[in-house]
């Protein structure tokens, strides 16, 4: 065999290029193919049908109960919930994560690993149990709804089983996808910008705005991605803390998969539940170059 | 395909060949069963009476079940589906023959239970549990502290009640209670039945607390809720936490399921399989599920039932209302999509 560079490089590349391939280009694909089929009669995809976007149209146009073709506002509902939700929970994400990674950058050695440590520590119950503890935690004779009770004038207030409770269970569940890239961001940060900009005469408003964020950005949008894509698929919370009251994106996509046995319609909910992901991601980098290139 | 069916008919007739009793070489049996549906204590008595090792996986509906072993590759011995599966099942060739009258335990099966119409004969599944779809509710905290045997108290409540009810998140549960308070007929494939249920479970919506059919025990015994609709042997054993809660056979239908145990075509360790079933078709066995689970089994073994049990309607129906049961169907592909329109409106 010839040893030239194109050849290992090549040879260097399949690997990767192969489980690339392999665990998102055929899953995908599959996705995408079974989106376009029909259901089949007990199961849950009929292979031999003819592809078509019937399932596509069928998130918009649906036939109404007296047989007409209707517009369907329902799973745009659902949508446009999910993207509401998953944005209140990264904003709140954000105002939590940002103090919290802004103080552990500043702590000594030991204190960062042991903060470090605290906040991985939820990762290593499943994601059910924690939200188990919540529904705990929020319960209607829990310390929580007697403490919220004592200082809410407006009459007895219902914690769990409504949009803030899930709000809040999301919350918890991945603020540490915020601090993380926070704090790995103000971990490197050179303090001594901040007094260079005071030299300079900015005020400390126009320091905070001119040179710490712009420094900062990439921290936070990667935690803003890091939260509010899975959160936009999020379906254990919503069903759990939030009653089962509301669908989400992802309680739509269990259910095709489940009791309606019908995959290609859960495939085609999914394959946009992915170009929404897309489209964030695409024009979250398209805005960081343009604010590279200036 | 047809190579995959043409191997499933070798494998059939090499085992019909096989005498009935006889072992797998490997002493594992994998049981796949719904969450929480089975006393893990039991597996250890099998163990030591047969010397197979039981390896128990759970699921949460016949859907799931369904799911995993439509897609391949799950590698079950025993699983455990409900009657209006099964039909569907068998037509996909999921199931392999077992001819339960053939065990010799079959003779202890209530006859209810030993000729069904979902598998006439019982040739691939054989009888485990069966059940009620009603509403339980806490006796101490409803007005009056009775409530009529009707569906009508579940999706019409009282005042009193507005915000204290659970239903079940399961769609076809759901939606097959109000079509029995509707009086329409299971599986309606009419838009206009659809249109009413929809109203229905719309107008019931703001006064539930919330939908949910996991932890319906602990939410029942602690009181969270004053209603749930619920199955017979949940109750029961919320009953046994918190003795005032009572249960409800609604006059105009209430769902009953028969849960039967059942060998996926795939299975690797059959004659383990048929083993395991045959175990527990023994009455006291059966009895010990029953006494562990609080719902009722098909086999004669009413004298091993714990007197706790006896003494509770919701495990230990009253005779005359028999009349009242309704087994669940298979709906079909055009029912489904209804219920899922129904569904997905109700929630959107």
């Amino acid at each position: 065999m010839t040893s030239s560079p194109t050849v290992r490089l090549t040879l260097l590349l399949l690997p990767a290029l192969a489980v690339i391939l392999l665990l998102i280009g055929v899953p995908l694909g599959l996705m995408s193919w079974v989106s376009l089929l029909q259901k089949g009669g007990s199961t849950g995809v009929d292979w031999s049908s003819s592809p078509g976007i019937s399932n596509y149209v069928r998130l918009v146009w649906e036939e109404d109960f007296d047989g007409t073709m209707i517009l369907n506002p329902t799973y745009l509902v659902i949508f446009l919930r999910s993207v509401m939700q998953a944005a209140v929970t990264t904003l709140l994400c954000l105002c939590l994560g940002l103090p919290v990674a802004l103080w552990m950058a500043g702590l000594g050695k030991t204190g960062r690993n042991v903060m470090l440590l605290l906040i991985t520590i939820p990762f290593w119950t499943n994601l059910l149990v924690r939200n188990y503890a919540w529904l705990i935690i929020l319960r209607e004779d829990g310390w929580t709804a007697r403490a919220v009770n004592a200082v809410w004038p407006f009459g007895p207030v219902q914690l769990l089983y409504n949009d803030v409770a899930v709000a809040i269970g999301l919350t918890y569940s991945f603020l540490p996808f915020m601090v993380l890239p926070l704090y790995s961001v103000f971990e490197k940060f050179d303090w001594r910008l901040i007094e260079a900009a005071h030299d300079l005469g900015a005020t400390r408003r126009r320091a905070l705005r001119r040179v710490v964020l712009p420094l900062v950005m990439p921290g936070i949008v990667a935690g803003s991605l890091l939260v509010f894509i899975p959160c936009l698929g999020a379906f254990v919370t919503p069903a759990l803390l939030g009653g089962g009251k509301t669908a989400m994106l992802g309680n739509v996509i269990q259910a095709q998969f489940g009791a309606a046995r019908n995959w290609p319609f859960g495939a085609a909910v999914s394959v946009v539940l992915l170009a929404i992901m897309l489209v964030v991601m695409t024009a979250m980098a398209l805005w960081r170059n343009r604010r590279a290139a200036r | 395909m047809p190579l995959r069916h043409l191997l499933a008919a070798t494998a059939l007739s090499l085992l019909s060949a096989a005498p009935v009793f006889a072992q797998d070489a490997e002493k594992t049996l994998y049981f796949y069963n719904w969450t929480d549906y089975y006393p893990v204590e039991l597996l250890a008595k099998f163990e030591a009476e047969t010397g197979i090792k039981v390896i128990l996986d759970g699921y949460d509906s016949n859907e799931t079940l369904l799911a995993k072993l439509q897609a391949g590759g799950a590698t079950y011995d025993v699983i455990v589906p409900s009657d209006y599966v099964v039909p569907g099942m068998i037509a996909d060739g999921l199931l392999m023959k077992l001819d339960a009258p053939t065990l010799s335990n079959f003779v202890n099966v209530k006859e209810a239970f030993a000729n069904p119409d979902f598998d006439p004969g019982r040739q691939y599944t054989a009888p485990y549990l069966w059940g009620t779809t009603g509403i339980a509710y806490d006796s101490a905290q409803v007005p009056g502290g009775e409530l009529e045997q009707s569906w009508k108290v579940f999706f019409e409540p009282a005042p009193e009640l507005e915000g204290k009810i659970a239903a079940l998140d399961i769609s076809s549960e759901l939606i097959l209670a109000a079509s029995l308070y509707l009086g329409i007929p299971q599986c309606t494939e009419s838009n206009d039945d659809a249109k009413r249920i929809l109203e229905l479970l719309e107008a019931q919506k703001p006064k539930l607390k919330l939908y949910s059919a996991d932890s319906t025990v602990d939410r029942m015994a602690s009181g969270e809720v004053a209603m749930h609709q619920l199955w017979n042997g949940a109750t029961a054993r919320a009953t046994a936490q918190r003795g005032t809660i009572r249960y409800i056979y609604p006059k105009e239908g209430t769902p009953m399921f028969r849960d039967n145990f059942a060998i996926p075509a795939s299975a690797p360790h059959p004659e383990n399989a048929k083993i395991f079933i045959n175990w527990m078709m023994a009455p006291e066995n059966a009895a010990a599920v029953s006494n562990a689970i609080a719902y009722a089994n098909a086999i004669k073994s009413d004298e091993f039932l714990s007197d706790q049990w006896r003494a509770m309607d919701a495990i230990n129906m009253p005779d005359d209302y028999a009349s009242r049961l309704v087994p669940t169907q298979d709906c079909s592909p055009a029912a489904r999509e209804l219920q899922d329109k129904i569904w997905t409106r109700l929630k959107g």
